[in-house]
């Protein structure tokens, strides 16, 4: 076990025959664990539930668009349709996805430490997720919701007829879920590092997840008890939310949005992480600015809380506050846009390999990129009056939250599937299903902004004849990136047993990580390890042994070590 | 950062298996707890939000429902709250300098100004039961149905306003006991513990992160009385 | 972080100023104060408040004596929530009919 200064990378032998995965059975070992470890795959498993649940949902939509006229739902069960999909992608996949499995999983690893700080409440977020998840089943199998995720009052507090009640505290559960882990990763991250992993020794994964938390505990709060307001509205009916009464409308976007905009950098933040993790580990190089990468995620989380006011614009809301929050927004693209570009100059002259995990990489750095620009589109107070409540927006959000989120997901599967079970997925099969999703996601989304721009709106089942062209690719896409994301659903289960065993450090990186057996026994580390090294150090300058390189005939020698 | 040595101190080890040492634990739980506390002053901090909004909309309205509730038992919940303080805080002292008895006997005493102060605010809620004033229709039978005479409402404000008033009473308050029940709960617990000698100069992390929660309870309440209660009496309302 | 005990006379000094403080709060109430500003009573009121809330928390739950990373947690809350409160008044204060009740 590697616990000297050293930056060369030894293979750690044989793994031990006990690991984390082996060392107890039966379903109690599961279900009463306290290792982050197991903990994480609880949730990969629930949130791969709820993932195929919302996918559904999805091809409902997309199968009901197919057509200009309704002819699949009535506009009432649609609605029913759309919200669902949101709910359940939102709350029960987005948010929780990569800090919940991957977060989960590598915190204490990437720290040095054999465990979160509270073990016990870790396993609790896991069955509070599980209860909230069962909630909202529940109003989805009673009769649905219709409101829309975004629950818009007066119609979410009088007029609907659906299972917002229910909904809503399915949504309020499980919004502690979000609160217990971002508690636990900031409490871990200040606490147990290991000795001399000081904070600009951190991987970016670790800041990254370290941004998320402060957003899961100072925004979600106010997300549960805005849609306390809105059960105890429904059953009391004194009009806070009601013009009629005297109300205000425009009070509970203002609370809900507080919470559901600072929500999406939850959901961007890990999976930037993720890609810093795979650009500079793929490129065999120090990622370039690691302090500006660093700073940036901090930059996002704290600007994010400033800029909720941009889904209200249209709203009646003040023109002056538009103004602000407008201004405001075009603030928060920076951090993201320097995340960028130091990507981009970390792969310039890297020794890439495009592995799956770098193609994932790859992908959401493009991708993000259309999503990120589109939204500075939707900043501007000017377009986003036209643009708003059209498919201009839902292409958007899909291709940061799809394009952006689910590839760093997916990209981090592949990258630490190794490390997690042990075995090595198929690497042509999964760079195959890239591919396919690649083409899929743009395909399915791209046509949306153009619909969108021409002026197709947004939850409605029906549209003017001229935009069936572009929805019928747009279904034609959705279509093929539903079977991309099923191939990888089947290797990876098939990887776990007739997988390739994996060694100890496959991919021959410095990450802490990548220092304990594959899957790692269940302390994580024997002895708790002393850093002296950086994060992403390839090559130090004294040691004539070049760390990382790649056997390979056709590369030419890597130049020198970077200075880190 | 932590030094890797475990520390041992007698037949029970308070050391979890995954921290180095008690001070890396002990840290632990005590910014665990701080960064909950955060936590619950967005929570409660939304509902102020929503306070101040409507109060603002509807002073008059605002000032009049303020006006009935009951000063007398909302000052009496502040003191025995301000007191509770107090002797927690005093039960930590003695969980930090060993001394058993006193520990638990200021465990109990805010246990019991806890329990005091639920009680009153359970009087206060059944005479709002009895008066009617229940927002919506949310107890069968008894919707909201203010004594317009006793409210002696201006002009300018009308029913709907003093029903969200209420409304807005009843989720801040509410919201506040249920933090009390729980805190009580907890107390329930170090007491049982206490009295076993669970806690030493060594190892009394939970008496103070305790203390922590029971402290913001107050706090909130420390504001909610001046803005519930206090709010509209400058106007000559009386209850 | 080696831990401070604070003394009992502390507590008992700052348990005085919180009753102090109360029994001003409630006695202010009933002072029209309106004629210096407009809401001069709700100004006096939060102050008080925001003085026993600080007392609290500086020496009953010793943030007085713990250590800067709690400082910063503490600041940060409150922070967040002066966002919270500011950009959404700002809203209200800044549409034609603003804050002012109808009528």
């Amino acid at each position: 076990m590697e616990t000297t200064a050293a930056t060369t990378i030894d293979p750690v032998e044989q793994p031990p025959r006990v690991n984390y995965l082996n060392r107890e059975y039966g379903i109690k070992s599961w279900l009463l664990t306290k290792d982050h470890k197991r903990i994480a795959l609880l949730y990969l498993g629930s949130v791969t539930l709820f993932f195929l649940l919302g996918g559904i949902y999805a091809m409902l939509i997309r199968l009901e668009l197919l057509t200009p006229q309704g002819d699949l739902f009535q506009s009432h069960t649609y609605n029913k349709v759309f919200t669902q999909h949101g709910i359940l992608m939102v709350f029960f996949f987005l948010i929780p996805a990569i800090p919940a499995v991957l977060g989960n999983f590598l915190v204490p690893m990437m720290i040095g430490a054999k465990d979160l700080a509270f073990p016990r409440i870790n396993l609790l977020s896991w069955y509070i997720y599980v209860i909230g998840g069962i909630f909202t089943l529940w109003a989805l199998v009673s009769g649905g919701v219709d409101t829309g995720w975004t629950f818009y009052t007066p119609f979410s507090t009088t007029y609907s007829n659906s299972f917002v009640i229910l909904a809503g505290v399915g949504i309020f559960i499980t919004g502690f879920s979000s609160i217990l882990t971002g508690l636990n990763f900031i409490v871990t991250i200040h606490t147990m590092r290991a000795p001399g992993m000081t904070w600009f020794r951190m991987p970016l994964f670790l800041w990254s997840h370290y941004a998320t938390s402060l957003i899961m505990i100072l925004g979600t709060p106010v997300i549960a008890i805005t849609v306390l307001l809105l059960a105890f509205e429904r059953l009391a009916h004194v009009g806070i939310f009601d013009p009629t009464y005297g109300g205000d409308p425009i009070l509970f976007q203002h609370l809900f949005w507080f919470y559901s905009h600072p929500a999406v950098y939850i959901m961007i933040l890990p999976s930037m992480g993720v890609v810093s993790e795979l650009v500079a580990n793929f490129s065999r190089k120090n990622i370039f600015g690691y302090t500006f990468v660093a700073f940036s995620s901090i930059a996002i989380a704290v600007f994010g809380f400033l800029v909720w006011g941009h889904h209200m614009f249209v709203s009646g809301q003040s023109v002056y506050a538009g103004m602000v929050f407008s201004f405001l927004s075009f603030a928060v693209a920076i951090p993201s846009a320097i995340k960028v570009f130091n990507w981009t100059a970390t792969l310039y002259k890297g020794s890439i390999s495009y592995d799956t995990p770098m193609l994932y990489a790859l992908a959401f750095i493009g991708l993000f990129l259309i999503g990120g620009m589109t939204g500075l589109f939707l900043a501007a107070l000017g377009l986003d009056v036209h643009l708003t409540d059209t498919y201009f927006i839902v292409a958007h959000f899909h291709y940061v939250m799809v394009g952006g989120t689910l590839m760093g997901y997916l990209g981090g599967l592949h990258y630490w599937w190794p490390k997690i079970t042990g075995r090595m997925y198929p690497e042509g099969w999964a760079r195959f299903a890239a591919l396919v999703i690649f083409v899929g996601f743009n395909l399915t989304f791209f046509p949306q902004f153009v619909a969108g721009y021409m002026g197709m709106p947004r939850r409605y089942h029906v549209y003017a004849p001229e935009f069936q062209v572009l929805n019928v690719m747009s279904t034609a896409g959705a279509s093929i990136l539903g079977v991309g994301m099923l191939i990888p659903m089947i290797y990876f289960i098939w990887s776990m047993r007739y997988g390739r065993i994996a060694a100890a450090n496959p991919w021959r990186l410095p990450g802490l990580e990548w220092r304990t057996p594959s899957p790692p026994p269940t302390e994580n580390f024997e002895v708790t390890p002393v850093v002296t090294w950086e994060a992403y150090e390839f090559a130090p300058p004294e040691t004539t042994k070049v760390v990382g390189k790649v056997e390979r005939d056709d590369k030419p020698d890597l130049p020198a070590a970077l200075p880190t | 950062m932590a030094v890797s040595h475990v520390e041992s101190h007698g037949a029970e080890s308070a050391l979890a298996h995954h921290f180095d040492n008690m001070e890396q634990q002990r840290e632990a739980g005590s910014i665990g707890m701080w960064v909950f506390l955060v936590q619950e002053i967005m929570f409660f901090g939304a509902l102020f939000l929503a306070y101040a909004i409507f109060r603002a909309k509807y002073p008059a309205a605002f000032a009049a429902a303020s006006n009935h509730l009951d000063i007398k038992l909302g000052a009496v919940n502040t003191v025995v709250l301000i007191v509770s303080s107090l002797t927690m805080a005093l039960a930590v002292y003695y969980a930090q300098t060993g001394v058993r008895r006193l520990q638990v006997l200021f465990l109990t005493i805010t246990l019991l100004l806890g329990l005091t102060f639920l009680g009153i605010k359970a009087v206060e809620y059944q005479e709002k039961y009895v008066d009617n004033l229940i927002p919506g229709s949310l107890i069968p039978g008894h919707p909201f149905n203010p004594n317009l005479e006793e409210f002696r409402l201006p002009p300018e404000a009308s029913v709907k306003n003093v029903e969200m008033f209420y409304w807005i009473y009843f989720a801040m308050t509410g919201l506040h006991a249920l933090h009390m029940i729980i805190g009580v709960a907890i107390l329930a617990y170090l007491i049982w513990k206490a009295w076993r000698g669970r806690y030493t100069p060594e190892y009394h992390a939970p008496v103070e992160i305790s203390g922590l929660y029971w402290h913001f309870v107050d706090i909130v309440w420390i504001f909610l009385f001046p803005l519930l209660y206090l709010l509209g009496r400058h106007f000559g309302g009386g209850h | 972080m080696s831990e401070h005990i604070v003394s009992k006379k502390v507590y008992f000094v700052i348990f005085g100023a919180l009753m102090v403080g109360t029994a001003l709060t409630v006695l202010a109430a009933f002072q029209d104060l309106d004629h210096f500003f407009a809401g001069a009573n709700t100004v006096l009121a939060l102050t008080i408040a925001v003085i026993k809330a600080t007392l609290v928390v500086l020496y009953f739950m010793h943030v007085r004596y713990s250590s800067r990373l709690t400082w910063v947690i503490v600041a940060a809350g409150i922070f967040w929530l002066a966002i919270m409160f500011v950009l959404t008044i700002s809203d209200y204060l800044t549409r034609p009919n603003g804050l002012t009740p109808p009528g």
